[in-house]
C-alpha cells in the first residue's frame, strides 16, 4: 500500500537541505550519466591539459604582453617584450599542470574537512560574537592605534575612516539588494546627491554639517523616490541597467551643469565638521583649547572616525529595527515572491519606494559626510566603479548579511589597500614595479574568484526575522536572494 | 537639409558599430538569460588587438593596405574570440544554475579586470591612429560650399556590418548550430535531453559575440582613430541599450535598435549638445524599459506562477 508522504516543515530530518545542497552541487553542469572513464594516466591528462591552457595563454596575451603599443616621436611605435610573454606562458603551463596533477584529479574534495566544521557550529550564535567583538574593536580602535602603532596612527586611522565609509554604504544598499531583493546598480547617485547636497548648501548658505546632514539624507531620499517611482515595473537585470543609467545620468549632469556644480572643477572649501561648534583646528575656541589640551591634528580624525562610526552603526540599527516592522518584513516577501506579495494584500508599490527612500538616505548620509572629510567633491568621484564596489560589498559578503558587509569591506578595501605596502615586491619585479597600479586589476579579479568560489557571499546562512513556531536556520540557497522580484 | 543628410549617414555608421556589439548581448541574453557586462571590454579588447597587429604588419614592412586590413579583422576575431570563451569558462560557466545575481556580479568583476588589465600591459594613455583610409564620394555639392560626403571608411563599415549580419542570419536561421542555438534559447534543459551539447553551444555563442565585437572595435578604431583602454564601458551600455531597445534576444532587432540608438546620438549632438548625448542614450534605455520592456521586435515576457 503505497502511503502518500507530503513532507512538511517539520518533518525534514536533520541536515536534508545540506544533503539536497550537496546534490545540486555533484550535478551542476554535468550530464546525469557516467562518462566514460579516461583511458589516459593521470600525468597524460594533466600534461595535456597543461598544454592547451597555456596555448590558450599564448594566444590571449601574444598582443598584450609580447607586443606593446606606446606614444612615440611621429604617432604610435610597437614595442616587443617576448620574454615577459613565455614567462607568462611558462606559469600558466606549471600551474595548470599542478593543479591538475595533484588537486583536480583527487578524488577527496578538500573542503569535506571544512564543511564539517561549519556543520558543527552551526549552532552556535557566532554571528553575535564575531558581532560584539567587532564592535568593540571599532569603539575602541583610535586609542588601539595610538597605543600599538603610533608611527602610522594618521595612516591606519584614515584607512579605518575610508573602510567605515563603505560599510556604512554596503548597509545603506543592503536595505535596497539584500532585503527588498531590488537590484540597484547606481547606488552613488543618492552618494552624489548627499554630497553635492552638502557642499552646495554649505558653500552657498554657510550652513554646517550638523544641519546639512539631516537635509542631505532627506534629498537623496527624495530622489530615492524619484528615481524609484519610474522602475517600479521593472525586475532583475534590466532593472539594473536602468538604475546604472540613472546613476551615469546624474554623473554627466553634474559634469555638465557647470554654474550650478561647478562642472568637472567640482567644488572646493567644504567646511569641516564641528563638535557642538568646537573647531578641530589650532586657537582659541577650538576643541584642543576649549578642553585644554594640546592641539594635534590626529583629533579631527579620531573625531571624523567617530562619526562615520555613529553614521554606521545608526543605519545598522534602523535596518535591524526596520525588519522587525511591517515593512521590513514586506520588504523581505518582496524579495522571496512579489506575486506572493501582491495577492497577499501588501502593497508593492510603497513597499519598493519607501526600500529605495531608506537606501537612498543613508547613501545621502555616507554622501555628505565623504564631502566633509574630503573638503573638496567632484564628478570624478561618483562614477560607476563606485556603484560597482558597493554592490560587490554587498553580494560577496551575503545578501542580507550585516556582518557580511563588514567583513566584505575590510577584506576588499583593506585588503586592496595593503598593496601600497608591498614595496618589497620590487625586489622582485624590478624597480618600476609600482603594486598601487594593479588594486583594482586585483579587486576585479577578486570579485569573480570569491563569487566562484562562494556565490552566496562570505557569510551565506542567516536567520529569518519573522518566525513561525520555532527558530530555525535556513540555507540560504533555500531562499531566492536577489532575484529581483 | 544636406545638415541632416550628412548626419544621416554618420549615424548610419556609428549605429552599424552599435548594432555589432549588441548581437553580443542579445544573443548572450537570449540563451542564458544576464546580461554580459564585460561584453563592452571585449569590443575595447577586439580594437586593441586590431591596432597592435596594424602596427606589427607595419614594423615588418607590410603595407599594402587590402591586405593588412583582412589579416588586422582576422588576427582580432579569432584572439577576441579566446577572449570570450575564456570569460565564459572562468567566469560564467562555474556560476550557471546559481543565482541571477551571481554571473551579473562576476561579470562587473571580469569588466573591471579587463579594463585593468589592458590599462597596465597597454598603457592609461590614449592611443591615436592616423586614418588609414582617406576621401570618399561626393554625394551632394551646394553652391554655399556644404558638401555631402560618404566617406570609403564609411562605405566599409556598413557594407561589412551588412555582409556580417547576412552571414550570421544564415549562421542562425539554415545550420545546425543555429538551431542548436535557438533549441538552448528556448529550454536549455529540453534541449540537453535531446542531445544538445548545452555547454558548448553556449561558448559558441560567445565566441560568435566577441568576434562580432571584435570587428566592431577595429572599425571603431579605424574610423574614429583613438582608442583608450575606457572606451569599452560607453560603448558596451549603449550596445545593450540598442539590445534593449530592439527587443532582447531579437537579432534584427539588435541591428535595428543598434541603427536607432547611432542615429539619436548622432542627431542629438548635431541639433541639441554634445555634453549630453550620453544622457539621451541613457534616457531613451530608461524610457524604453519603463513603457515598452519587451522593445520593438522582442517578444512579451510572460510571467508564470
Amino acid at each position: 500500500m503505497a502511503e502518500t508522504n507530503f513532507p512538511t516543515a517539520t518533518a525534514y530530518p536533520e541536515g536534508a537541505e545540506r544533503l539536497s545542497e550537496e546534490q545540486r552541487e555533484a550535478m551542476r553542469g554535468e550530464p546525469p550519466f557516467a562518462e566514460a572513464p579516461p583511458t589516459d594516466s593521470r600525468l597524460v591528462r594533466a600534461l595535456k591539459e597543461a598544454g592547451i591552457t597555456a596555448g590558450l595563454i599564448a594566444v590571449l596575451t601574444v598582443f598584450f604582453f609580447a607586443f606593446k603599443t606606446d606614444i612615440a616621436a611621429g604617432g604610435l611605435a610597437l614595442t616587443a617584450d617576448p620574454i615577459q610573454w613565455i614567462v607568462w606562458i611558462a606559469i600558466a603551463f606549471v600551474g595548470r599542470f599542478v593543479l591538475s596533477y595533484l588537486v583536480f584529479a583527487n578524488d577527496k574534495p578538500t573542503v569535506g574537512g571544512w564543511k564539517k566544521i561549519t556543520a558543527a557550529t552551526a549552532g552556535w550564535p557566532v554571528g553575535k560574537v564575531i558581532g560584539a567583538i567587532l564592535l568593540l574593536v571599532a569603539l575602541t580602535l583610535p586609542f588601539l592605534l595610538s597605543t600599538f602603532l603610533p608611527s602610522q596612527n594618521r595612516y591606519l586611522l584614515d584607512l579605518s575612516i575610508l573602510i567605515l565609509t563603505y560599510v556604512m554604504l554596503g548597509w545603506g544598499l543592503n536595505i535596497v539588494v539584500g532585503l527588498a531583493g531590488l537590484l540597484d546598480l547606481g547606488y552613488v547617485a543618492f552618494y552624489a546627491v548627499g554630497a553635492y547636497s552638502f557642499a552646495l548648501l554649505a558653500t552657498n548658505f554657510d550652513l554646517g554639517f550638523w544641519v546639512c546632514l539631516p537635509m542631505a539624507g532627506l534629498f537623496a531620499a527624495l530622489w530615492g523616490v524619484m528615481l524609484g517611482f519610474p522602475v517600479l515595473r521593472l525586475r532583475g537585470d534590466y532593472l539594473a541597467i536602468v538604475t546604472l543609467a540613472f546613476g551615469e545620468i546624474i554623473r554627466v549632469v553634474l559634469l555638465n551643469w557647470a554654474n550650478f556644480t561647478g562642472g568637472p572643477n567640482g567644488i572646493l572649501g567644504i567646511p569641516k565638521p564641528t563638535l557642538f561648534g568646537l573647531e578641530f583646528n589650532r586657537g582659541a575656541g577650538s576643541f584642543s583649547d576649549f578642553f585644554g589640551i594640546p592641539y594635534s591634528p590626529i583629533q579631527r580624525f579620531i573625531f571624523l572616525y567617530y562619526i562615520i562610526l555613529a553614521l554606521a552603526l545608526l543605519t545598522n540599527f534602523v535596518t535591524m529595527r526596520m525588519r522587525k516592522l511591517p515593512v521590513g518584513r514586506a520588504w523581505e516577501a518582496l524579495r522571496e515572491d512579489e506575486i506572493a506579495c501582491r495577492s497577499l494584500g501588501i502593497n508593492t508599490v510603497n513597499v519598493k519606494l519607501t526600500a529605495f527612500a531608506t537606501g537612498a538616505m543613508f547613501g545621502g548620509f555616507a554622501g555628505s559626510f565623504f564631502a566633509t572629510r574630503q573638503g573638496f567633491i567632484s564628478p570624478e568621484s561618483f562614477t560607476f566603479i563606485e556603484s560597482a564596489i558597493i554592490l560587490a560589498i554587498v553580494v560577496l559578503g551575503g545578501l542580507g548579511s550585516q556582518l557580511g558587509v563588514v567583513i566584505a569591506s575590510v577584506v576588499m578595501i583593506g585588503g586592496i589597500e595593503l598593496l601600497r605596502n608591498l614595496t618589497g615586491l620590487q625586489a622582485i619585479f624590478g624597480a618600476g614595479f609600482d603594486p598601487t597600479e594593479y588594486r583594482m586589476l586585483i579587486f576585479g579579479l577578486a570579485m569573480v574568484l570569491i563569487m566562484v568560489w562562494k556565490p552566496r557571499g562570505l557569510v551565506s546562512t542567516r536567520s529569518p526575522s519573522a518566525i513561525y513556531k520555532a527558530k530555525k536556520k535556513i540555507g540560504a540557497d533555500l531562499v531566492a536572494q536577489g532575484e529581483g522580484h | 537639409m544636406e545638415y541632416f543628410l550628412q548626419q544621416l549617414i554618420n549615424g548610419i555608421t556609428l549605429g552599424s558599430i552599435y548594432g555589432l556589439i549588441a548581437i553580443g548581448y542579445t544573443m548572450v541574453y537570449g540563451i542564458i538569460g544576464m546580461i554580459n557586462f564585460a561584453h563592452g571590454e571585449i569590443f575595447m579588447i577586439g580594437s586593441f588587438i586590431a591596432l597592435t597587429v596594424f602596427l606589427a604588419l607595419a614594423a615588418i614592412g607590410v603595407t599594402f593596405l587590402p591586405l593588412v586590413l583582412l589579416l588586422m579583422v582576422i588576427v582580432a576575431m579569432v584572439c577576441t574570440a579566446a577572449w570570450g570563451w575564456t570569460i565564459e569558462r572562468v567566469a560564467y560557466r562555474p556560476l550557471r544554475g546559481s543565482f541571477r545575481l551571481a554571473p551579473l556580479i562576476t561579470a562587473i568583476g571580469m569588466s573591471i579586470f579587463l579594463q585593468n588589465f589592458v590599462q597596465i600591459t597597454q598603457g592609461a594613455r590614449v592611443k591615436p591612429l592616423p586614418p588609414q583610409i582617406q576621401g570618399g564620394l561626393i554625394l551632394m555639392n551646394n553652391p554655399n560650399g556644404i558638401v555631402v560626403q560618404i566617406s570609403w571608411m564609411q562605405i566599409i563599415i556598413i557594407a561589412m556590418t551588412i555582409v556580417l549580419m547576412a552571414g550570421f542570419s544564415l549562421l542562425i536561421s539554415k545550420t545546425s548550430l543555429g538551431r542548436q542555438q535557438r533549441a538552448c534559447e528556448q529550454d536549455r534543459k529540453m534541449a540537453s535531453l535531446l542531445g544538445v551539447n548545452v555547454d558548448r553551444t553556449i561558448s559558441l555563442t560567445f565566441v560568435i559575440g566577441a568576434s562580432l565585437a571584435a570587428v566592431a572595435g577595429m572599425m571603431y578604431l579605424l574610423y574614429y582613430g583613438v582608442i583608450d583602454f575606457y572606451i569599452g564601458f560607453i560603448a558596451g551600455v549603449k550596445a545593450f541599450t540598442a539590445a534593449v531597445l530592439g527587443g532582447i534576444g531579437s537579432l534584427p532587432g539588435a541591428m535595428l535598435g543598434g541603427l536607432a540608438i547611432g542615429l539619436i546620438e548622432t542627431f542629438w549632438s548635431g541639433y541639441f549638445s554634445v555634453e549630453y548625448k550620453d544622457v539621451a542614450a541613457f534616457s531613451i534605455l530608461a524610457i524604453v524599459l519603463i513603457f515598452m520592456p519587451s522593445g520593438l521586435l522582442g517578444r512579451p515576457e510572460v510571467e508564470k506562477v
